[in-house]
């Protein structure tokens, strides 16, 4: 997906490379709607299944432990401040401050994810238990998933930013990694809210 | 691509075909020769299937076989045959009718195309399984698709899921493509109302794809777990909900043929003023209809789940919302009409293709009506009635104007004109065998003999006979089609850059175009399209541009 730096001499920087990385943040938003697709179906079947459940919780669960869970709610939406804060600083061309709260981000992201592996370690249900387990399992690894995407996006870009140069022409792998994190953010607060809050 | 910009030849080599070109126009080719390829393996499936229903006993085939034909000849023609062939149409025409030079992101067309060939080797690799392919249909509904009786980890419906969700992914990546080409790679001049009506149409059937290809997927995805891990998403016995499956499939799988019939709307739409030499008749209707029945095609998913189990209003709802379709597609249908009213019409190939498509597209418009009215949907539910109306669609109206489409651009992008004679045959051959053997599945579903059997009552036997006759002389139009394409490409007459005196910048590239198209001398379009009869340019110096092309051609 990166584009090739082209000079700006270059008579065909005119109308077709140089427009290139504009396509590329484009093309990345058209697929984080596409996306969020499939976690509305996701949310969509498991509401249907948990309002047409006779017993939604298995035999032998009482319900999930939302203290934890709560902990990671407030690191992982934090640390989408911590990005703006970030790209802030980028913005103003403090190169080593961009990077030190790029980092904390990803630290805090880490750490979502192991509060996660804590949670589903300690539980004394499965993926086969029933739809409540499936659902469960299904969302929070799915998410999971998403959230290593963005750690590895991050990471990447962390990597590119001591490319010489490479933020001079445009920045377009931080903003579309930025949207993607908000992204991530904004589906754990729906998920949260489905899986811990609701309450029969 | 700096070195071929100065050259205005166009590149010669046969051999960019066969490996991973960055070029929209070989891989515009590339999809549509193997979407045939599939056609062929598709066709031999029905070509099966007819034989087997030509006498009410299940003589030709085994009960199993049978379950495991229907179901790949439907996945096949949808996902490997169709699709393909439409995205390589995209690939050929968006780029060059919106003045780009390429796709927006060429190495992504590359990775969407090549996953074609993948996912079809394994959908095609379930037949030589110990457990023989798919046998669940092509919507695979649980229960029937999660019964698993040899207990093998890789079985055919494991195959089916694997090659869907591949599938969703290659057109997910086309449609980001697409979309954002259209979006930001136009021409000078050239805002969304002055966009050529296939561009509004593709559009409009890929905002659809990236709408609802993620929750097939996201279904398909739960029916995997649910069939190999053992979760219980749509097992009644741990919870689950088959209907939920139905609701996912059918969110995306209802809008799916609108996908199809959206670009075919499009052509039409190219075609009918090129060959009646009139403006298209209400150019902003046509356009704007295209998103109303994007909004609409959203909303209608439910009228496949009327005997589903499903409650009254929803029946009700979903009725009301199936026949408001009826209205933007009618608006599209009248515009035709006021086009080919009064106009020069001439029947060449691709018209007569499309006006062929037109009359099969209104019949399936009628049945599409009845079917959805709730009474008459639960009558013939799961009947031929259904199977007759969908054939009508997909191969009466959709194929048909792929046919046009081909015929139409042939010329542009292969630099041969091909021949009438043969290109009319094969248009009387689909005509002839489409209602042939679609037509008489109407009766058959009403007297309610149903779909997937293959053995039936001797008194559905008359029709049968009827429809497999005309099976196989659509399995015959495809052999003058064949032979059309590889003669005339291999030898026919050398095509000039605008042998039908069609507008639209396509037209105003040479035949075939330089591999970036316009490269840096892109036109400034200033009016509309279709300009035909008005005497007004499409571009700004349009006649020294056709001027330098007719020159180029006669030193050639």
């Amino acid at each position: 997906m990166s584009s090739t730096p082209v000079p700006p001499s270059s008579p065909s920087a005119a109308h077709g490379e140089g427009q290139h990385a504009n396509h590329n943040l484009t093309g990345f938003i058209i697929f984080l709607c596409s996306e969020s697709v499939i976690f509305l179906a996701f949310f969509s079947g498991y509401a249907i299944l948990r309002l047409a459940a006779l017993d939604w919780l298995p035999a032998g669960v009482d319900g999930l432990e939302w203290r934890m869970p709560l902990i990671n709610t407030v690191v992982l939406v934090s640390s989408s401040f911590t990005m703006v804060l970030a790209e802030h600083f980028k913005g103003k061309g403090k190169i080593w401050l961009f990077r030190g709260f790029w980092l904390l981000t990803m630290a805090m992201g880490a750490y979502f994810l192991y509060g996660q592996a804590v949670e589903w370690s300690g539980l004394t249900f499965g993926f086969t238990s029933g739809t409540f387990g499936g659902t469960f399992y299904l969302l929070t690894g799915f998410h999971g998933l998403h959230v290593l995407t963005g750690i590895l996006l991050m990471g990447l870009m962390l990597a590119k930013s001591f490319v010489p140069g490479n933020y001079d022409g445009g920045e377009q792998g931080v903003i579309a990694t930025s949207l993607f994190w908000h992204f991530v953010d904004v589906i754990w607060i729906i998920l949260f809210v489905l899986l811990y809050v609701w309450r029969a | 691509m700096t070195s071929t910009a100065l050259s205005p030849e166009p590149p010669a080599s046969w051999r960019r075909y066969f490996g991973f070109s960055t070029d929209a126009k070989v891989i515009g080719i590339q999809y549509i020769v193997v979407a045939f390829f599939f056609f062929l393996v598709g066709g031999l499936l029905a070509m099966i299937m007819r034989g087997e229903l030509i006498t009410p006993e299940a003589d030709l085939v085994d009960r199993t076989v049978y379950n495991g034909l229907y179901t790949m000849h439907g996945t096949i023609m949808l996902f490997l045959f169709i699709f393909p062939v439409l995205n390589g149409l995209n690939n050929l025409l968006i780029p060059t009718m919106i003045g780009a030079p390429d796709m927006a992101f060429p190495r992504l067309n590359t990775a969407a195309f090549w996953l074609v060939p993948v996912f079809g080797i394994l959908l095609i690799a379930s037949f030589f399984l110990p457990s023989g392919p798919a046998t669940s249909g092509w919507w695979s509904y649980p229960p029937v698709s999660l019964q698993n009786p040899l207990g093998h980890l890789i079985n055919g419906e494991f195959l089916w899921v694997l090659a869907v969700a591949l599938s969703g992914v290659s057109s997910i990546m086309g449609a980001v493509n697409f979309v954002t080409t259209i979006l930001r790679m136009r021409a000078p001049g050239m805002g969304l109302f002055r966009m050529p009506v296939f561009c509004w149409t593709a559009l409009a059937a890929q905002t659809l794809q990236l709408i609802g290809l993620p929750a097939l997927t996201g279904g398909a995805v739960m029916l995997l777990l649910d069939l190999s891990v053992g979760t219980s998403f749509y097992r009644p016995e741990g919870g689950g909900d088959p209907v939920l499956y139905q609701h996912f499939f059918w969110f995306y799988s209802h809008p799916a043929v609108y996908v199809i019939i959206l670009p075919v709307f499009g052509i039409f739409s190219e075609l009918f003023p090129v060959y009646s030499r009139k403006p298209l008749f209400g150019y902003v209707y046509v356009c704007l209809a295209s998103f109303i029945i994007v909004g609409l095609g959203l909303i209608v998913w439910v009228h496949h789940m009327f005997p589903s189990g499903v409650t009254q209003w929803m029946r009700n709802l979903f009725m009301v919302t199936t026949m408001l379709i009826a209205v933007p597609t009618g608006v599209k249908v009248f515009a035709w009409l006021g086009t080919l009213w009064g106009g020069k019409i001439r029947l060449t190939t691709p018209m007569l293709f499309c006006l062929g498509g037109l009359f099969n597209f209104v019949f399936a418009g009628i049945t599409g009506i009845m079917l959805a009215t709730v009474p008459i949907d639960i009558h013939v539910s799961n009947t031929y009635f259904v199977v007759g109306h969908f054939h009508y669609v997909i191969y009466g109206a959709a194929v048909m104007g792929v046919f046009a489409a081909i015929y139409h651009w042939f010329p542009k992008f292969t630099g041969r004109m091909p021949y009438e004679g043969l290109g009319k045959l094969h248009c009387l051959l689909t005509f002839v065998g489409a209602n042939l053997s679609f037509l008489p599945m109407h009766p058959m579903g009403l007297m309610g003999m149903p779909r997937r059997v293959s053995s039936y009552d001797p008194e559905f036997a008359f029709w049968n006979v009827l429809a497999s006759l005309g099976g196989f002389l659509l399995g015959v139009s495809i052999i003058p089609f064949l032979l059309n394409m590889i003669s005339s490409w291999a030898r026919g007459p050398k095509a000039p850059h605008n042998p039908w005196n069609a507008i639209g910048l396509e037209w105003l590239l040479p035949s075939p175009p330089a591999e970036d198209n316009f490269g840096e001398h892109v036109p400034t379009v200033i009016s509309r399209p279709y300009g035909y009869g008005t005497g007004e340019p499409l571009v700004e110096h349009q006649a020294d541009i056709e001027r330098a092309l007719t020159l180029q051609e006669a030193i050639r």
